[in-house]
């Protein structure tokens, strides 16, 4: 009898830091698609703020969305090649390589925007297009993509896999695109989801980085919490759940498969 | 079929052969991570010693009250948040671990969703909860009449730290109790152990390694956090918004700098710690 109270005890403890961290969305959601959230619910539902916000706002969305897909496409260039470089060194070294990778993630964004800030602030250019907003993200992004493909690397013996190739008479090219590519393939798929996320959701750099003609959709959010009505904002934030939401649930499937290289936990820096 | 030897000579063969190819391999990740990293990094270092007092800008986190106050107040609040965090995932990770039930699978999703929420987001469910219009707000005037209203103080950062620490934390601790041994606990309980020493005595010196980690993942996050703040603490000191108004509104780039190289080091010293004690799973980068 004991036994069974402690468990419900424990069971709605949990329940309400579940319902903690979920009835403030499900109020944001709920604020952004009514009339007047003030008056409540029963002044009727709306997708008039929805509509707002798309005149308002839609070039921060698809500025975001560039910005993802090239970040994306560069850290697949640069991050996976490493990635199998770093696994095919291991050792020491490759250790060194990781750890300084991983420094933008663990360096508050703030610094390393005034870092970018003081030295390239002077290009005129470069410093007002959105590819000085893509530098932060690359640096910020890249750390998951290594570690992910690293993942399945050190997971799977693809040395003697490139041996058996090798002994066949496949070249270096034919080995890495056609044996170690496919292989990486889960680890790929995780690190380019979270590449995506933590690119659509980029606040910290993204704020400092970015000018009156490159905004993009945290930049715009943080914009009409501070200046629009409560409903503009929240059918604001409601956007933005549409368009993170699907890829953190297919992260948390591939995450539940138990692929290697595929990781629960996020940055620590979002915040 | 080949013989040991040949396979043996082969490894060889790939291995040295593809050294100049590796290099080219790394090299335009490690050109970036140079041109954009290292050397702004190495420039904020440089102009962080570059005003008018030099190095001693770096005394000015002691010296000026404005900058103790803020770093004081950051580390005040970032310790208590992170006291909290671990205390409340630890009663639900521990719980989530030893378990099994309708919905647990569901539970756990909702409760690690918010790790992806920028941290302006974060802010702003914070005004959903204790703004003006909020949730606290509505219960509050129902109930006493008065409006209680408290997003934009020290306990609405509080409450916004809480909400994006909780989902890290619950991970972490979920990640070591699932290598807890649950032979010695049922020893202990053999032995007569009440409940509670069970729980003191067996289930939180094995769970300490994971605690002490995520206590500095949540540590090192609060530090830093410029999202939540920017949202919510216009009238509040935390070290993010100071170094940010340093160097916007007061143009002092050595004081901003100075400010940020000190805030980085205690935030990636923070996370070695986390990743040394807690292998490379949850910890980190994640």
């Amino acid at each position: 009898m004991q036994r069974r109270r402690s468990f419900y005890l424990q069971l709605a403890f949990t329940l309400a830091v579940c319902a903690f961290l979920i009835v403030p969305v499900f109020l944001s959601v709920l604020a952004g698609v009514t009339e007047n959230f003030f008056v409540g619910i029963r002044s009727g539902l709306t997708l008039r703020w929805i509509g707002e916000v798309w005149g308002l706002y839609s070039e921060t969305i698809y500025l975001s969305l560039i910005i993802a897909i090239a970040c994306l496409a560069v850290v697949l260039a640069i991050g996976v090649p490493a990635a199998y470089v770093l696994a095919r060194r291991g050792g020491m070294v490759a250790r060194f390589i990781e750890e300084t990778i991983v420094l933008p993630v663990a360096v508050p964004g703030l610094a390393i925007a005034l870092a970018l800030i003081i030295t390239y602030g002077g290009f005129r250019d470069f410093r007002s297009s959105w590819a000085f907003i893509l530098v932060g993200h690359v640096l910020y992004t890249l750390p998951f993509m290594v570690r992910s493909v690293l993942a399945v690397l050190s997971s799977i013996d693809f040395k003697t896999l490139e041996e058996s190739a090798a002994s066949l008479g496949a070249s270096f090219t034919q080995r890495f695109f056609q044996v170690v590519l496919p292989n990486c393939r889960p680890g790929i798929l995780a690190g380019s989801l979270m590449v995506v996320t933590l690119s659509v959701g980029e606040f910290n750099l993204t704020w400092m980085l970015h000018t009156p003609v490159t905004k993009t959709l945290p930049v715009g959010l943080a914009d009409s919490y501070a200046s629009m009505r409560l409903e503009v904002a929240s059918a604001y934030t409601l956007v933005f759940f549409i368009m993170i939401v699907p890829l953190l649930i297919a992260m948390q499937l591939m995450a539940d498969t138990k692929v290697p290289g595929t990781h629960r936990a996020p940055a620590e820096d979002t915040a | 079929m080949p013989s040991r030897d040949q396979t043996g000579r082969n490894a060889a063969h790939v291995n040295q052969r593809d050294y100049p190819r590796l290099f080219l391999m790394i090299l335009p990740a490690a050109i970036v991570f140079a041109a954009f990293f290292i050397a702004p990094m190495v420039k904020l270092a440089i102009a962080s010693a570059a005003g008018d007092d030099g190095i001693a800008a770096y005394g000015a986190i002691i010296t000026k009250p404005r900058y103790l106050e803020s770093m004081l107040a950051t580390v005040a609040l970032s310790l208590s948040v992170t006291a909290v965090a671990v205390a409340i995932s630890t009663v639900a990770g521990v719980f989530l671990v030893r378990n099994r039930f309708a919905g647990r699978a569901l539970l756990i999703s909702l409760l690690t969703f918010p790790l992806a929420f920028p941290g302006v987001v974060i802010g702003f469910l914070v005004i959903m909860l204790a703004g003006r219009q909020g949730l606290i707000a509505q219960v509050s005037l129902f109930l006493t009449g008065d409006r209680t209203v408290f997003a934009y103080s020290m306990a609405g950062l509080f409450i916004g730290y809480l909400y994006f620490s909780i989902p890290r934390v619950i991970l972490t601790v979920m990640a070591a109790a699932e290598k807890l041994d649950i032979s010695l606990e049922e020893a202990a309980r053999s032995l007569g152990a009440s409940p509670w020493r069970v729980i003191r005595d067996v289930i939180l010196p094995a769970l300490k390694p994971g605690l002490i980690a995520s206590s500095a993942i949540c540590f090192a996050t609060s530090m830093g956090a410029f999202g939540t703040a920017f949202t919510l603490a216009t009238n509040i000191d935390v070290l993010p918004m100071t170094i940010y108004t340093e160097f916007t509104l007061n143009a002092n780039i050595a004081g901003a700098a100075s400010l940020s190289i000190t805030l980085g080091l205690v935030t990636w010293i923070a996370l070695f710690i986390a990743r040394s004690l807690s292998g490379s799973t949850v910890a980190a980068s994640g």
